[in-house]
This record gives C-alpha cells, sequence and structure tokens, in this order.
C-alpha cells in the first residue's frame, strides 16, 4: 500500500521531537494517542516562551505583561472559536479538560433543570467521565439514568434512542466518538431527533476533535466538550462549549475571582460570559498553548489528517485480520483510527507487556468503559490508535509483533 | 534454603539470559509450574483487583509454617507470583515478616511491582506481608 503522497509524515514526525528515541533499545512506536497525544515543537516553544518571557497573571494588570497575555488568552478563544466553529468566542469556556467541562454541565445545568423523576441519557458507550457525573445528578436530584443500549458493531441502537425519549428527558450526552472501539455516531441524527422534543445534547468530543472537522454550528449540538491534551495541546486544558442561551441561564458551578462582578456581603452579581464560567486564576498558559496546537492541526489541514488516519485504519485492520485468533472489537461502518483487540487465549497485560518491550506503546485494559467491556462479555482490550504522525511501516511492526506475542503465548 | 539464599539462586538464574525475551519465557515456563490453586480458594476474598490483571491469594497455616497459593489471569504477572511463591512460602510468619525483597529488582523486573503497573502484584506483595505480620503476632501470643 502506498502512502498519500501528498501527505509528508517524515516531515510532520521532525516537528515532534519526543517520536525520535528509542525505548528498550527498539525505536519509539507510539501508537496509544487515544489517551493522549504528542506535542509538536510549536506548542513546546509557545509554553516555553510564555514562563520564559510573558508569564503574568491576565485580566488583573495594568502593566504591560498582563495586558498582552490577557490578550494572547482571549485570542485563544477565538481560535477555538474558529476551529470548532462557534458562534460567538464567548460560548467558549476554557476548562481543564473533558472531564472538567462535563461535570461542570452536569452540575451546573442539572442545579438549573433537573429535577425529582426528571431523566438524563447517556449510551452504553460512554468513558466513565461520561457517566459518573451523571450519577452524581441521579442521586443529587433524585432523577433517573438511561442507557442507550449499543450492538455488537459497537454502534449505538437508533430505534431503541428514539423509544427512549420520553417528557422527563432533560438532556442527552454523548461521546461524539468511542474512546475505545473508535465508532463515530450518528450525532446529527441524534441531534436532530432530540431537538424534535426540545431536548438538549451534550457532545463528549475527547475523540473527535483531533480527527475530524468539527463544526458545532452545523451539527447543531447544545454543548461540546473535549481536552487540549488530546489535540497535540498541552496536558490540564480543555473547553467547554455551549450555545449562549444555555450559558447565560445556567448558574456558575464554581465561585471566586473574575466570574463576579460586584461583591458585597449581602449580594453577589456574576460577570458575563465566558468569565461566568471561569472561577480562579485559569490555565492561561495551556490555553495558549492549545491554540497554538489548535494552529497546527489548521495547518497541517483536518482533512488530510482524517484521510492519512483512515489509511492507516484501513491498512491496520486488514493486517491483524490475518492473524488468526485474533478479534477486533468495534467493527462499527464509521471509525476512527482506534483498534480495540484480543488475541484468543492472551491476556491484553501480557500483550501489552511484550509490545512495550519491542518498543510499541499501546494502551491495554477497559479503557475507562467499564460497561461497554461488560458488553463484550470482556475484562479489557489491547487498543492501538493512531495519529497524524504514525507511519504505515509501524502498523507493519505491530502486526510483526503480535505474531511474535502470539508464539510466545501459545 | 533460607530466603535470601533462595532469591540468590533466582538471581543467578537469571543472570543466564541475554534478553528479556529469555526472561519473559521463562516466565512464561514458571507459569504453567505454578501448582494450581484450589477452585475453591479464588473467592472474591482472595481477588486482589489489579487495573490491568487480577491476582488470587490464599494463606494457610500449615505445622507452623505459612503456605501460599496463588493466581492470575495475565501470563507473565503468574509467572512473577511464581518466583513469590518459590521465595515466600512455606516458611514461618517471622521470616517472611522480616523479609527484605530484593531479587525482584535484580533481575530487572522491578517495574513489574510498580504502583502504576496496577497488576497486583505489589498488593499481593503487601498483602503476604500482611499475613506473616498477623500470623506471627498470633504465634507469638
Amino acid at each position: 500500500m502506498n502512502q498519500d503522497v501528498s501527505y509528508d509524515v517524515s516531515a510532520i514526525r521532525q516537528d515532534f521531537p519526543i517520536l525520535n528515541q528509542y525505548v528498550h533499545n527498539k525505536p519509539l512506536s507510539y501508537l496509544d494517542n487515544a489517551a493522549t497525544t504528542q506535542k509538536p515543537q510549536t506548542v513546546i516553544d509557545r509554553v516555553h516562551k510564555i514562563y520564559a518571557r510573558q508569564n503574568s497573571n491576565i485580566h488583573r494588570g495594568v502593566h504591560f505583561l498582563s495586558n498582552q497575555l490577557t490578550e494572547e488568552y482571549e485570542q485563544a478563544r477565538e481560535q477555538v472559536r474558529q476551529f470548532i466553529n462557534a458562534k460567538h468566542a464567548r460560548e467558549v469556556i476554557f476548562t481543564s479538560g473533558t472531564t472538567h467541562s462535563i461535570n461542570a454541565i452536569a452540575y451546573s445545568f442539572g442545579e438549573k433543570y433537573i429535577h425529582e423523576g426528571d431523566e438524563v441519557i447517556i449510551t452504553g458507550l460512554e468513558h466513565h467521565a461520561n457517566i459518573v457525573p451523571w450519577q452524581a445528578l441521579r442521586e443529587r436530584k433524585n432523577a433517573r439514568l438511561k442507557v442507550v443500549p449499543i450492538n455488537d458493531r459497537g454502534e449505538i441502537q437508533m430505534d431503541a434512542y428514539e423509544r427512549m425519549i420520553s417528557s422527563k428527558t432533560k438532556i442527552i450526552a454523548l461521546s461524539h466518538i468511542s474512546n475505545s472501539l473508535g465508532t463515530i455516531n450518528d450525532v446529527k441524527r441524534i441531534i436532530e431527533v432530540a431537538h424534535q422534543h426540545n431536548i438538549p445534547v451534550l457532545l463528549d468530543g475527547a475523540q473527535s476533535i483531533q480527527h475530524q472537522q468539527v463544526d458545532v454550528q452545523d451539527m447543531d449540538c447544545d454543548f461540546y466538550v473535549f481536552s487540549g491534551h488530546k489535540v497535540y495541546g498541552p496536558n490540564g486544558t480543555g473547553v467547554l462549549y455551549g450555545k449562549e442561551k444555555w450559558l447565560e441561564e445556567m448558574p456558575p458551578y464554581q465561585t471566586g475571582g473574575e466570574m463576579i462582578q460586584k461583591v458585597t456581603f449581602d449580594k453577589t452579581t456574576y460577570n458575563e460570559l465566558p468569565l461566568k464560567f471561569e472561577a480562579g486564576t485559569p490555565n492561561y498558559v495551556g490555553a495558549i498553548g492549545m491554540a497554538e496546537a489548535l494552529r497546527y492541526v489548521e495547518k497541517t489541514g483536518i482533512q488530510a489528517i482524517a484521510r492519512h488516519e483512515s489509511q492507516m485504519l484501513r491498512h491496520a485492520t486488514q493486517k491483524l485480520q490475518e492473524i488468526p485468533g485474533l478479534t477486533i472489537y468495534g467493527t462499527a461502518e464509521r471509525k476512527i483510527s482506534v483498534l480495540s483487540f484480543l488475541i484468543d487465549g492472551i491476556h491484553h497485560y501480557d500483550t501489552g507487556m511484550v509490545l512495550d518491550k519491542m518498543g510499541i506503546a499501546v494502551r491495554t485494559g477497559h479503557h475507562c468503559t467499564e460497561p461497554l467491556m461488560n458488553h463484550f462479555g470482556i475484562e479489557g482490550t489491547v487498543r492501538a490508535s493512531f495519529a497524524m504522525y504514525n507511519t504505515l511501516d509501524e502498523i507493519d511492526q505491530l502486526y510483526h509483533a503480535l505474531l511474535k506475542v502470539k508464539q510466545m503465548f501459545s | 534454603m533460607t530466603i535470601d539464599e533462595k532469591q540468590q539462586e533466582i538471581i543467578e538464574e537469571f543472570g543466564l539470559f541475554d534478553d528479556w525475551m529469555d526472561k519473559y519465557n521463562y516466565l512464561i515456563e514458571l507459569s504453567k509450574d505454578l501448582p494450581e490453586m484450589d477452585p475453591k480458594n479464588k473467592t472474591d476474598d482472595n481477588l486482589i483487583e489489579g487495573c490491568q490483571s487480577k491476582v488470587w491469594l490464599n494463606a494457610e497455616m500449615q505445622d507452623g509454617k505459612l503456605v501460599f497459593t496463588a493466581d492470575s489471569d495475565a501470563i507473565i504477572t503468574k509467572g512473577i507470583i511464581a518466583l513469590l511463591i518459590q521465595v515466600l512460602s512455606g516458611r514461618n510468619p517471622k521470616e517472611i515478616k522480616d523479609a527484605k525483597l530484593y531479587f525482584i529488582d535484580e533481575i530487572g523486573l522491578k517495574e513489574n511491582l510498580s504502583p502504576t503497573r496496577s497488576n497486583g502484584l505489589l498488593a499481593m506483595v503487601n498483602k503476604i506481608k500482611a499475613y506473616a505480620m498477623a500470623y506471627d503476632l498470633k504465634q507469638n501470643q
């Protein structure tokens, strides 16, 4: 198979210094991108420059550095807005990551709109981060949590979903793309159906932001959340996008500095969006670094990345299927470059340990989706996930390494 | 053979291996030789749930000696269990309680006992020590 000629993967690899190293005396093959992605030099440099030359607390200074960095922080917000095509920059709230964003929505939206007996709908594909905050809300409000079943290919059962919606349903929260299986959910259809009942939809975008064009207006989702570290940006950064009408009505979930307008001991009035939801000193270094990462993705071209990754997925699927006794979990028609699998009779941990010794980094375990693993009746899988800098050679390497694993353990 | 003599013996055995592959193959062999755990002892109480692999550990006193049987669903983990059993099982509780385990480090399998691995092995060693302490206390009463 030929690599896409217009896409210069070796040039891209040059931009990611971490990739150029040996582990256990083998060239590193980093295939754990669904867990976190590596950072291009531009992002590393950007973060370094802030600490070396620009650092100052934002939004409150009268001095040069503070004003300069405040401006860059707000430019970062504008960069995110543009990247996800939000209508207004004030609809973009910076958080510490996807988990933080979902918790914030579950709390704040829940406070305002969820009452006893109300229902929240999630799906069988969800990461724990999109299960547990809703369980906590359920306990707080005496609400109900309903789970849309999936089929054995790892796809949401649409008819069951439609039947599950009732007059009590207040919000639907689901992954845009499954982290364990790679399934791309038909979110447009899901949102359309929800909106026919005037129910808002939250999309967990932790696995979509780095793999495909995200247009929140086109999808018409009410909330979209993601983590910076999964899209080549710094750790501890994230975004909570919400339509203005919701964010205006929802109460702050944290209180403190910057989110206030006026404080007296009798009464406090809250600041305008987006600051209303950004209590305390935000991770401005991270936010600016994340914006740099988004620029890098834009420059490389998200469509080109998506084409490259789908080529990876096709090649990997084909190669791994050649291995007798190997089962792939997640065979949805539309998938991103995530491959979850098990070899008959070989524990995922053993597989991962041996791959590690051969320089190949994969994830093993339940990937924070225990209910999903239960659906398939397994404890966990081996997950190889590919990003913009992976190569077909690395997949061939994985294939040969797996043959070795098979030989060792059978 | 004392615990330290046994540790020394294992270190020498592993000294023969040139690379990780030989070591792992040897662990796989050891896992096959590990005496099978009585299924009735594979209870939830005896289960140590690691995030990555599961370990079952049973302890029994036989003629003043503390005897351990154990199992795991992962083979490499099971191979290391076999080594731990060789070193620690069938000894009096005081000896186990006082033992310093250094052979795992020496044979280059340290990473397997790191808290970050979450394979149940570190918890298993801690549980073995806890049993030894408890029985030692009981014997001295």
